[in-house]
């Protein structure tokens, strides 16, 4: 058996292997989109690095995390599509 | 209040140049600590890297282990708290790391060039979309086309195939021509040419097109498919991801803001990499793109200089000439040919974080006053994304520095040791 993690994207209950990251973790689950951009267009990772913004979501209630850089961890609570 | 940590030598960044200068300064001096902002070290190259004990990546690894280098992951730095003090900030805070000698590993990103549909979710750069395949995104069964410029696409690509993807196809927007210059001096270089080697055993019977590019990506609320372009012919391939990015550009938005002198995009460094700020080295991708070998010499050279022995430094000079050489080569090979400048129309943007598109742009007549009048680069990236595509497309020079070098949390900037907030100027 992976060892897995358990997290809610969206209020919906996932699980994913331990040390996938949070845009891993998003696409696993199905969405490609994580965010709006300001005029409105959906968006995913793009530099999968840290460096373009694309893939920031919600994580606990702090906006504007970059989930590319951010592991997954038991309980951990993401907001996309903001 | 924040915590201050004190180093004789801080590394910034954790890819194969901060590793090497980490070791090669822990062996000489006591207190040595690599920062970070990945949740692990190895940079872009060697993330989640499954590696045989054999490998360059597990030796150096081993190598480090062994030394007492203080890792802090992470971690970003993002402004000067005073002299020779940095302030970085983490998910749980922010801290302030003193150092005698600062070794700048940087490293590189990828360089996109917009072109219609980029902005699409499932368009990524091929370094990203290896990223996050390494990050626990399966592949199995996705097809993927791969497209842009440089030796990435291709080891992109290899890994992509090993995960389980099937790469629909490479596009290289270099000629033939160039290429097999290129690959005349790999022979030169008996390492390389064996990576060389085994990408192409691990490609085999994936199609590899030369002066061929992605003229547009298509799709409704998602990538769907690519449309191609080579000489008069296009075509369209049907993909579930298009992995794409245009050779790499160096990370020196750091040095610039410590001061350091940044000519033609690179960092200027002298013999024994010290920028031209006292106390400041800088090694790898952020001098000038040279690939892993490069960086490793670099680092080396970084590390012992910041130690204060020279003499060790010295003993590599000789193969730091040669892999500069080498990485001049592959500039000339990979270059952008003019025809990518006519990729994006009027409406395709090229400022993502603030949705500006070309047209807008084409008003200005500089990156300042577009900057001013249409917001481009005034995003969250800061421009990271969009100045390399316009410096390529309008010819502008781009002056995009300003602290906090990253943006970062308002108590970041309002904590400090001392209570006073970090200088910003």
């Amino acid at each position: 058996m992976p060892d897995l993690v358990q997290m809610t994207i969206n209020g919906v209950v996932v699980r994913v292997p331990r040390g996938s990251t949070v845009a891993a973790a998003v696409l696993l689950a199905g969405s490609s989109n994580l965010r709006r951009s300001v005029s409105g267009e959906l968006r995913g990772p793009l530099c999968g690095m840290g460096i373009c913004f694309e893939c920031r979501v919600a994580i606990d209630g702090r906006q504007h995390v970059r989930s590319c850089q951010l592991l997954c961890r038991e309980g951990m609570e993401v907001t996309i599509g903001v | 209040m924040s915590e201050r940590s004190e180093f004789d030598v801080l590394v910034v960044g954790g890819g194969p140049a901060g590793i090497a200068a980490a070791c090669c300064a822990a062996e000489a001096t006591p207190r040595v600590a690599i920062v970070d902002d990945n949740p692990a070290l190895g940079g872009q190259i060697w993330r989640d890297e499954p590696a045989p004990s054999t490998s360059q990546s597990a030796i150096w690894y081993q190598r480090l282990a062994r030394l007492p280098v203080q890792i802090i992951a992470g971690t970003r730095a993002f402004a000067q708290a005073g002299p020779h003090i940095l302030v970085a900030e983490s998910e749980d805070g922010v801290c302030e790391l003193a150092f005698r000698k600062l070794i700048l590993a940087t490293g590189a990103r990828e360089r996109f060039l917009p072109f219609p549909g980029w902005t699409l979710p499932n368009v990524m750069g091929a370094g990203g979309l290896q990223a996050l395949a390494r990050s626990g995104l399966t592949m199995r069964g996705k097809k993927i086309v791969v497209a842009g410029t440089g030796p990435l696409l291709l080891a992109a690509a290899a890994h992509l195939r090993q995960s389980g993807a099937e790469i629909c196809l490479i596009a290289e927007q270099a000629s033939r021509r160039h290429l097999i210059v290129f690959s005349v001096r790999l022979v030169c270089h008996s390492s390389k040419l064996q990576d060389a080697l085994a990408l192409r055993r691990e490609l085999a019977g994936v199609p590899y097109l030369t002066s061929c590019w992605p003229a547009a990506a298509q799709g409704k609320e998602k990538l769907e498919s690519v449309m191609l372009r080579r000489g008069a012919k296009t075509w369209s391939v049907d993909c579930d991801y298009l992995a794409c990015g245009f050779h790499l550009v160096p990370n020196t938005e750091l040095a610039a803001l410590l001061g350091c002198g940044v000519e033609q995009g690179r960092v200027r460094v002298d013999d024994l990499q010290q920028t031209t700020v006292p106390d400041v080295h800088c090694a790898g991708e952020p001098t000038g793109i040279g690939g892993l070998e490069l960086s490793l010499v670099e680092g080396q050279i970084a590390g012992h200089a910041a130690a204060g022995a020279p003499d060790a430094a010295r003993g590599l000079f000789a193969k730091r000439k040669g892999l500069r050489r080498f990485a001049a080569g592959m500039d000339r090979a990979f270059a952008l040919r003019p025809q990518l400048r006519s990729l994006p129309q009027a409406d395709t943007l090229v400022c993502r974080c603030e949705d500006v598109p070309l047209g807008r742009l084409r008003e200005h007549s500089s990156w300042r006053a577009a900057k001013l009048l249409t917001r481009c680069g005034m995003g969250p990236c800061q421009g990271r994304v969009c100045a390399p595509a316009v410096e390529f497309l309008l010819g502008w020079n781009v002056e995009s520095v300003r602290p906090p070098v990253f943006p970062v949390r308002v108590e970041s900037l309002t904590t400090t040791v001392t209570g006073a907030p970090p200088t910003l100027s």
